[in-house]
């Protein structure tokens, strides 16, 4: 059933075509629902001997990488340590299960490149790491990336919520974290329709579990 | 396409290309007047649009220097967005979501009927339901507007169903799937809707109504309509005796042009339409033009809105299908028993899971923050739109330091909530989540307002020269050739989402300017 529709191009003349035809979807008895689980595929590291975070490891050559080896990155003008540190603190404050670390450390790489941008930017995150550590070593003897329990390094957030610092971080990665259509499907967000042939038939009124 | 010379002083110059703007000069234009609509954005047309909320919010919001004040939450959450409307040709309508409700006959008459209540400053309209209803039924014509003319209601989508299996389980009686202004038939050269969802992002079918699409084209189609995009007004001039002789505005390269005109409209929205007028103060207008009354920027309202969303364990995936899929009328009426004047509406709202991350809890985080998030498809949400009460100290004023691109002062939206406005979000607050725990909700949110879609009452419609800015026809009481054409000239804001209102007050609105302009009067 290939549907021919029209859209008036609001500039006057003859309607154009917008959608030549809408896929052809059998009409299915049941909810169209989505797969979230993730579809990374793992590659392998070579095991290395750089400082181990809870999650992460910096190798000897600057490289930071996840501890399930599925992802690495180098920081351009933030120091290593606080690339992953703040890899961390994104998790800490936005803690998703389903997404790995990849996912938060794309996010930082925002804050990177602002850090390469402007020395103000640089300054402000090397501070902001540098003080969540040293709180972090004054509460439990350890850099923040190193504290045990999620519990116990969102209070060293808590006590610094109100900063510029941490509200910078937090705000960026509103966008940083949701508005990266890589993880739309982790969500079952399904993005853009319009180039599908919006969600006529594709499921708007697929409900099946409500009581009649 | 028309295009008119600068220096011509016969034509009307409408400032704005929304609801009210587009309209006005549309008709005007049908009505056989050479009309200007001078838009400060570009011109994006449908194929243009983005399906993709930030793309969009960058394509198409209104972003310029804004600042706030009082205790609303979006001075805290978004101090520098007070609304979140559009800069582009089509203005607020390629934003909105279609919803098009007629003010029900008490709200016209808020002062009489409500009485008085502290701290607000009521007033009844000079108009009335009977003197609107054809120009309501003409508006509901021209938008094509669902479950009026004969034209079918949309589809449900998933939203809609929870939302009225909810509505069902309470009791409620009025609930469907709305009159919109969305074709759910092709009408007017335009699709039916294809259920693509982004109806706040510019709808890439066109089936729904925006002047962009549906008034516009058929004004300029006259050849007595020029719209020019990038045209940011900037003053509104007059001569000796008072009247008003052309607007200055900034072109696309920033350079100062100074259309002359016979009549002007402004239709800048409800916080750039009084600054404008506040910027155009002068010798003989010192407060402002047309502020004899010192009620430019005052009462400001902006509906008492909130939203409720809930998670089910079972998916929902709101987002597909029309944004606005469904409404509840029965709290709309008044009804002060249940502590508050005035009355609210629920209507399906979705926002796709960028927006949701920005505005379900603004500055929240942690788990129960992420919690939700990980709920989203199995999500299904509303929004409560409803009456807020005018204070004359909600307003729009100048900024004392913060200047504009141009150079001018920027605007200071200031807002509190008035009791009424809080009792009343409690209580749909409560009935919102009662609903959905009718249906199985595992957890619901009450999500706070977000930055302003409905503006309304900063040049207010009064019978009295001293209460307001404008007369019944949106005519400014201090200059005859100057006219408000937008949601500013609210007295009231009613229960109702006010786009079918401000079409239909345009309309009336040309029809008066048209038939003085023959008569010689303007």
């Amino acid at each position: 059933m290939a549907t021919k529709l029209k859209s008036y191009n609001g500039t006057g003349g003859t309607p154009e075509p917008l959608f030549l035809t809408t896929t052809e979807i059998e009409r299915e008895e049941s909810m169209r629902v989505l797969d979230k689980r993730p579809k990374v595929s793992r590659r392998g590291f070579l095991g290395g001997s750089g400082v181990t975070l809870v999650a992460m490891s910096i190798l000897p050559s600057g490289v930071i990488m996840g501890a399930d080896s599925a992802w690495a990155m180098t920081a351009k003008a933030l120091k290593p340590e606080s690339f992953a540190t703040l890899v961390q603190m994104s998790r800490d404050i936005y803690p998703h299960d389903r997404l790995n670390d990849s996912y938060y450390a794309k996010a930082v790489a925002a804050f990177d490149s602002q850090a390469e941008e402007s020395e103000d930017s640089k300054k402000m995150l090397e501070d902001g790491v540098a003080a969540l550590d040293a709180a972090a070593m004054k509460a439990h003897g350890v850099t923040y990336g190193q504290v045990g329990w999620e519990a116990e390094r969102v209070a060293l957030l808590q006590a610094i919520e109100s900063d510029g610092f941490f509200q910078s971080i937090r705000g960026g990665l509103v966008t940083g974290i949701y508005n990266n259509p890589d993880v739309w499907p982790l969500f079952g967000y399904e993005g853009a329709s319009a180039d599908q042939g919006g969600y006529i038939e594709r499921g708007f009124d697929d409900i099946d579990w409500l009581e009649a | 396409m028309a295009t008119f010379d600068l220096n011509d002083d016969s034509v009307v110059v409408v400032i704005g290309s929304g609801a009210g703007g587009g309209t006005v000069g549309a008709e005007l234009a049908i009505k056989g007047v050479k009309t200007v609509i001078l838009e400060a954005g570009k011109r994006h047309e449908t194929e243009d649009f983005i399906n993709d909320e930030w793309g969009s919010f960058g394509q198409l919001a209104w972003t310029d220097k804004r600042t706030t004040s009082g205790d609303w939450r979006v001075a805290r959450d978004f101090s520098g967005l007070p609304a979140w409307i559009v800069k582009s040709v089509g203005g607020s309508t390629t934003h909105w979501a279609g919803a098009s409700l007629r003010f029900q006959e008490h709200e016209w008459k808020a002062q009489t009927n409500y009485g008085d209540v502290e701290g607000a400053s009521l007033l009844d309209w000079p108009i009335d339901a009977e003197e609107m209803a054809p120009w309501y039924a003409k508006a509901e014509d021209r938008m094509g507007v669902t479950r009026t003319n004969g034209i079918p209601g949309l589809p449900g989508n998933n939203n809609f169903k929870v939302m009225k299996a909810g509505a069902d389980k309470l009791g409620y009686k009025e609930c469907h799937t709305g009159r919109m202004a969305i074709n759910s038939e092709p009408r007017d050269d335009r699709s039916a809707c294809l259920q693509i969802g982004f109806c706040f992002q510019g709808c890439k079918s066109a089936a729904k109504w925006s002047t962009l699409v549906a008034e516009i084209p058929k004004g300029e189609e006259t050849g007595n309509l020029e719209v020019r995009p990038e045209s940011h007004v900037l003053k509104i001039e007059h001569d000796d005796s008072g009247k008003v002789t052309g607007v200055v505005y900034a072109d696309k390269d920033g350079n100062q042009q100074l259309q002359k005109a016979r009549v002007v409209c402004v239709a800048g929205n409800s916080i750039e339409s009084p600054r404008l007028l506040l910027n155009s103060a002068s010798s003989m207008f010192p407060d402002g033009l047309a502020n004899s009354s010192g009620q430019v920027g005052r009462n400001y309202m902006r509906h008492m809105t909130g939203s409720v969303y809930a998670i089910f364990d079972k998916p929902v995936h709101m987002y597909r299908g029309t944004t606005m899929a469904g409404i509840i009328q029965d709290e709309s009426r008044h009804d002060p028993s249940r502590g508050f004047v005035g009355g609210y509406e629920l209507e399906t709202l979705s926002l796709g899971l960028p927006f949701m991350a920005a505005f379900l809890n603004p500055g929240a985080w942690g788990r129960e923050f992420t919690s939700a998030m990980d709920a989203f498809d199995r999500m299904a949400g509303m929004w409560i739109v409803g009456e807020d009460m005018p204070q004359a100290d909600n307003r729009v004023t100048l900024h004392g330091s913060e200047k504009d691109q141009y150079g001018l002062p920027v605007p200071n939206v200031h807002f509190d909530d008035h009791p009424n406005d809080i009792a009343m979000r409690n209580h749909a607050y409560k009935q919102g989540r009662a609903l959905y725990d009718a249906v199985g909700a595992v957890e619901t949110y009450p999500t706070p307002p977000y930055p302003s879609t409905h503006n309304l009452g900063t040049n207010r419609m009064s019978a009295k020269a001293t209460d307001g800015v404008v007369n019944k026809w949106g005519q400014t009481h201090d200059v005859k050739n100057l006219f408000i054409s937008d949601g500013s000239q609210f007295t009231t804001g009613a229960a109702e989402n006010p786009t079918l209102t401000i079409v239909s007050l345009a309309l009336r609105q040309a029809d008066h300017i048209a038939s003085q302009m023959s008569k010689g009067d303007l």
